[in-house]
């Protein structure tokens, strides 16, 4: 059984958006004013900081626009004035061409747009930095931890059980969720640009940083600080959902793996042990306690295989586990080539019924 | 009017033949042992230029991998080793040496000197840079290059994430450019300071000169940040020292503070120089001095200090907290305001043009750049919001803002400077006809290249990445870009056509003057520059005077002939430019190119691991120097000599007026700029790591009290045994063998003081590998032993020019500036024994 509407609807992101424009970039007129020739890719899209919807992300959009509307009119200026400097009548020239000038222009303009533009960030910072002080009884908290070259997610049972999943974050709508953001290799960096700006994840400190989604919906974030070979394909969604199905989404991940429920499947377990899979991945329920690679007990239900690399289904598992080597170079599981093709199929079809 | 002249006589007959025969460019295969500023110059800005091609083909090959999504034309891995190429050969590779090298050819030209004061310092580290650029480069054809990014974070750089040696490479190929970076820092502070003409005062100077002051005083500061980084880096990753693991008490940041605090700077290191060019040319094509010249120059100064203040914006996203985030904001906003005042300056200047500001292609790149670095210095202002940096940090948007600054800011000048000062080196112009299209290619390319990229990086492309799936809205835009960069690519190939076809190098037949430009360099010059040095009364002499280059080429100007009989150039004071005394440089030599094939010889051996031949290559090099230092210092052999007017000036000087004494002070304030990055990555571990300190459980005690006061008291001792022999120094051919016996001691004292420090803390059980405090205590050790060494060689080889005869009272320079280095290391150790034995108990 396939999840509810929404979970379907965004089952394959990557291929619903490039289509049509969304109503939110023809709305931003501004947008379209400036950037006219190149509209045609547009302002949204599923990882664009253009189009916010987590508080964190629309505190910064209007600042981002007031810079950049300042930073047009100073380049216009630059340019008119050159202009005149070159072409103009005399008497524009020699007003242009005196000491006035440098000291007007190039001290007094400059000091009264910065001060203005800086005090507009600092509010604006202080009020993510007040946030986070702020964030109480009703903040939920949950874990990050960048690996190479993927993200584990623990979220915790309201009994304060951890639940490890991986690749994607659940945020409920409209409740601040503070993330703590760690790694214990090198630097990561967390963006997920529709929900708030980067934070990076450094070995030996933990940095949190409180989001909170404004509507329901599906984004996607990456991996912003080089973190070596495949540091390209390190992605994931982020899913906000209403508050009721996240309670719901978050009592089923706390179950343990789904039993195989076809022949076929039962197989592909066995297929499983047989190969040593636990050594690195662990499903919740059986003998397969590794930690080295993603948390495979919901695997199924995810948006994404390989940190939003593959899309999520059989086919996707069994080219995965075959191949991964030529989808994502140099990440750490080694290819499972020996597996004959029933053998693969059967693995494939237990690790998608994985829900 | 004649009257006034210095030399109103005749000039004898054969003054101009032994004027020519000293400063003959060597010729044949023996081109290369030449060191005259203006062939070594054209040497280096061409192998700058080759380095600008060889990495600007890395970015088309990165552009072509990215113009369609999920492209597989190049290999991940391959990707990552030529962002990382790209950026380091870009930065390291072809800006810095580029601006070094137009300062080698432009400076002593702009201030009519003969040539700049150290002429085979300057041979060495082109030819160190030349070769070490090359063999790092050719990394990239046997998958040998590193791929760490341009800025190495650990703990990714280090060997658990990076086996193999890649990132050694790295680390050796910077070490290159540091070291002649560094070699050009002290030949620029002591040309512009020392060698300008008489009457040319701090306030004449032209803005270039300005400019490469104070990009040379940034050079002192910010260079020896990441010196220290890359050392701690690779002992790091060869010897297992924590300094960026932070299980044992490092901290990766520690990398990224040292990185910075280098790598902000070294972005106006880069712009600094470029604006300078900017502000000679636009009064040119204006007919018009430039308006707001003090204020420029106070601009230039801002724009170095403040530039110190904000290398923790490249690091707003790593959780610090937000006080610092708001200092640091503010500060790089400011810097905005000396650059705004240099903006205009420019337009202000242009405005006053005379009938108006010429439409020339040098003007053309001007323009551009104008209009270019508006747009990187808004989108500055922007990255600079730190809530806005939240966003766009680390992706495309911050990749178009940086080419707008440094393409923008640096390139476009460069080739206005290409086009505007070929004449002088060259029989025939560059075409302005071609110049045009090439502009127009390259400012049309850069746009459509760039602009988009703004675009990309707010739809959330991150920066370094090697592919991308479709479906982001990233497609279209990157396609534009990758065309773009293949406009740009056309402009600069049509730019290296018309170099081949037109650039014919020259000293005697440049072009005339073609500008109508006002300052030095457009007087006629040959391999010894001008005729004669003038006297100068002003801003720009040649519009002031308009018998000037007549009368400089009729050698009735200062020191028309080459009295000793080689090469000279005269010494003047730093601020006023009175003349001082006449320095007696050196001619071609091997000892220069040997040196430098030994120096890379020594790195590029060590980093394969080849440790006996790697030695071997270090001994040549050291031998080199000591060949090519034997006979520099001439002593006071012809007392003194006429240069024109009744002056008689000194051949020979030792002391503070020194050109010699000046180099050293420079070195010295490197050494302590090195140092000074230690104490702070010293107490910057302890803060984020106190419980590796001592006093804390399982962590090794100080040594006894008696262990630093009696390496103290060796330090006191040794240089109070330097003091004395400096006392004990012969008269001229007098032998004192207490001299060499004192120095001798001194320098004995000085190894005891360094290895009685050691000692101390191996005897307590610590070691450099346990913690993040064992490391940084053993690198104080490593350092004094780099400064102590020096020393030391520098202290045999005054004993040695002793045992010749060639050390005595008079020609004391060797004697003075070991002795120099000696109490700077004195003090340096002090500060380190009271970092090391008095902090950790009152941290405690």
């Amino acid at each position: 059984m396939r999840p509810g509407t929404m979970q379907s609807v965004a089952m394959r992101p990557w291929r619903l958006v490039g289509g049509g424009l969304p109503a939110a970039c023809c709305l931003r007129w501004s947008c379209a004013a400036l950037f006219s020739s190149l509209l045609a890719a547009g302002c949204s899209g599923p990882q664009s900081a253009l189009s916010p919807s987590g508080v964190e992300a629309l505190h910064i959009d209007p600042l981002f626009w007031t810079a950049t509307w300042t930073g047009v009119l100073v380049t216009l200026m630059i340019v008119v004035l050159v202009a005149v400097a070159l072409y103009g009548p005399p008497p524009w020239r020699a007003w242009l061409g005196r000491d006035w000038i440098v000291i007007g222009g190039g001290i007094v303009l400059p000091i009264l747009v910065l001060t203005g533009l800086f005090v507009y960030a600092l509010l604006v910072m202080q009020a993510g930095a007040l946030r986070s002080a702020q964030a109480g009884e009703d903040t939920i908290t949950v874990t990050v931890t960048g690996k190479r070259w993927w993200w584990e997610v623990t979220y915790a049972t309201p009994q304060g059980e951890p639940i490890v999943s991986a690749n994607e974050i659940r945020l409920p709508v409209g409740r601040p969720v503070r993330l703590l953001l760690e790694s214990d290799n090198v630097i990561h960096s967390f963006w997920a640009p529709q929900i708030a700006g980067k934070l990076d994840m450094i070995p030996g400190r933990t940095n949190e940083v409180v989001l909170e989604a404004t509507e329901p919906g599906v984004s996607r974030g990456q991996c912003a600080e080089y973190c070596g070979g495949p540091h390209a394909l390190m992605s994931f969604f982020v899913i906000a959902m209403p508050e009721e199905d996240y309670a719901a989404w978050l009592a089923r991940e706390a179950e343990p793996g789904a039993e195989p429920d076809t022949p076929q499947a039962a197989h592909g377990q066995e297929v499983f042990f047989e190969n040593g899979c636990g050594a690195c991945h662990r499903i919740g329920g059986t003998p397969a306690q590794g930690v080295i690679g993603p948390d495979l007990t919901h695997v199924g239900s995810r948006h994404s295989l390989a940190a939003a690399t593959l899309p999520n289904d059989a086919e996707a598992f069994a080219r995965w586990i075959t191949d991964n080597q030529h989808i994502k170079p140099d990440n750490l599981m080694p290819p499972f080539r020996q597996l004959s093709a029933p053998d693969l199929a059967a693995l494939a079809a237990y690790l998608d019924g994985l829900e | 009017m004649e009257r006034d002249l210095p030399n109103t006589a005749p000039r004898p007959d054969g003054e101009l033949e032994t004027l020519k025969r000293a400063w003959a460019v060597p010729r044949g295969f023996r081109l290369v042992t030449a060191v005259n500023n203006q062939v070594i110059g054209i040497l280096y800005i061409g192998a700058a230029l080759l380095f600008f091609i060889l990495a600007g083909i890395l970015a088309l090959i990165m552009r072509t991998q990215l113009a369609v999504p999920e492209n597989d034309l190049v290999s991940q891995d391959f990707y990552n080793q030529i962002f990382t190429m790209h950026g380091t050969t870009m930065m390291f590779l072809f800006a810095v040496p580029v601006v070094e090298a137009l300062g080698v050819m432009l400076l002593p030209q702009m201030l009519a000197a003969r040539d700049l004061p150290f002429p085979r310092l300057s041979a060495f580290a082109i030819w160190a840079y030349i070769i070490g650029g090359l063999v790092f480069f050719s990394t990239v054809f046997y998958d040998l290059a590193p791929k760490g990014g341009w800025f190495m974070y650990p703990p990714l750089t280090l060997k658990e994430y990076s086996p193999g040696d890649n990132a050694d490479f790295w680390l050796l190929g910077i070490g290159f450019i540091e070291i002649s970076a560094i070699a050009g820092a002290i030949e620029i502070v002591v040309g512009t300071l020392r060698t300008r003409p008489p009457g040319m005062s701090l306030v004449r100077m032209p803005i270039f000169a300005w400019a490469m002051l104070i990009f040379a005083a940034m050079i002192m500061i910010a260079f020896p940040a990441v010196i220290l980084g890359t050392m701690l880096l690779e002992i790091e990753r060869s010897f297992g020292w924590p300094f960026f693991t932070a299980e044992k008490g490092g901290d990766p940041l520690l990398w990224q503070h040292l990185f910075w605090f280098f790598g902000h700077p070294e972005v106006y290191i880069i712009f600094l120089p470029a604006a300078g060019l900017v502000s000679m040319m636009v009064p040119t094509m204006a007919r018009h001095p430039l308006v707001g010249y003090r204020l420029i120059v106070v601009a230039l100064i801002a724009t170095g200090f403040f530039s110190f203040g904000l290398w923790v914006h490249h690091m707003f996203t790593t959780g610090i907290p937000s006080l610092s985030l708001g200092f640091f904001s503010a500060a790089s906003m400011a810097v905005a305001v000396p650059s705004g005042i240099q903006v205009f300056s420019w337009i202000a200047t242009m405005a006053a043009g005379r009938p108006r500001f010429r439409i020339t292609t040098p003007s053309l790149f001007i323009l551009g750049f104008l209009f270019i670095f508006t747009v990187g210095g808004v989108t500055g202002v922007m990255v600079a919001l730190v809530p806005v940096d939240f966003q766009v940090h680390d992706t495309y948007f911050v990749v178009a803002h940086f080419h707008y600054v440094l393409i923008g800011g640096m390139v476009f000048p460069l080739f206005a400077t290409f086009y505007y000062w070929t004449p002088m080196v060259s029989r025939n112009m560059l075409s302005e006809t071609l110049g045009r299209w090439v502009f127009w290619l390259m400012f049309v390319g850069f746009n459509v290249s760039f602009f988009p990229m703004h675009i990309t990086g707010l739809l959330g492309m991150p920066r370094r990445v090697w592919t991308y799936p479709e479906g982001l809205g990233w497609e279209t835009l990157n396609m534009i870009s990758t065309v773009g960069a293949y406009v740009l690519a056309a402009g600069v190939a049509l730019f290296v056509f018309d170099l081949f076809r037109r650039f014919r190098p020259t000293f005697a037949d440049s072009v005339d003057n073609p500008w109508g430009a006002g300052t030095l360099e457009w007087l006629p010059t040959d391999t010894y520059s001008t005729r004669s040095i003038p006297y100068v009364k002003s801003r720009e002499p040649l519009w002031d005077q308009p018998e000037l280059a007549r009368e400089v080429e009729e050698g009735r100007h200062f020191l028309p002939g080459a009295p000793t009989g080689g090469r000279e150039t005269i010494v003047t004071s730093p601020i006023d430019a009175r003349p001082q005394y006449v320095i007696r440089m050196p001619g071609p030599g091997w000892m220069p190119l040997l040196a430098a094939v030994g120096m890379a010889g020594f790195f590029l051996l060590l980093t394969v691991k080849l440790v006996v031949p790697a030695v071997l290559s270090g001994i040549v090099m050291i031998v080199a120097c000591f060949i090519w230092a034997w006979k520099l210092d001439h002593g006071p052999e012809i007392p003194s000599v006429e240069i024109g007017a009744g002056v008689r000036l000194p051949t020979y000087m030792a002391g503070p007026l020194s050109h010699a004494w000046w180099a050293m002070v420079v070195l010295i304030i490197v050494a302590s700029s090195l140092y000074i990055a230690y104490v702070f990555s010293y107490l910057y571990l302890w803060v984020v790591s106190p419980e590796v300190w001592p006093a804390a459980a399982g962590v090794p005690g100080l040594p006894e009290e008696a262990w630093p006061v009696s390496a103290g008291v060796l330090v006191v001792a040794g240089s109070a045994l330097v003091s004395a022999a400096g006392r004990l120094l012969p008269r001229p051919g007098r032998g004192a063998r207490a001299f060499a016996l004192l120095l001798g001691l001194g320098a004995i004292s000085f190894l005891a003081a360094l290895i009685c420090e050691g000692l101390s803390h191996w005897q307590t059980g610590l070691r450099p590998t346990d913690s993040a405090y064992g490391a940084m205590v053993y690198m104080a050790s490593f350092l004094n032993l780099q400064v102590i060494a020096a020393c030391t060689i520098l202290a045999l080889y005054a004993i040695a020019r002793y045992f010749a005869g060639k050390l005595d009272t008079e020609r004391r320079v060797n004697f003075d500036n070991a002795a120099l280095l000696y109490y700077y290391a004195a003090m340096q150790m002090l500060l380190g024994l009271v970092l090391l034995h008095g902090f950790p108990p009152l941290a405690s």
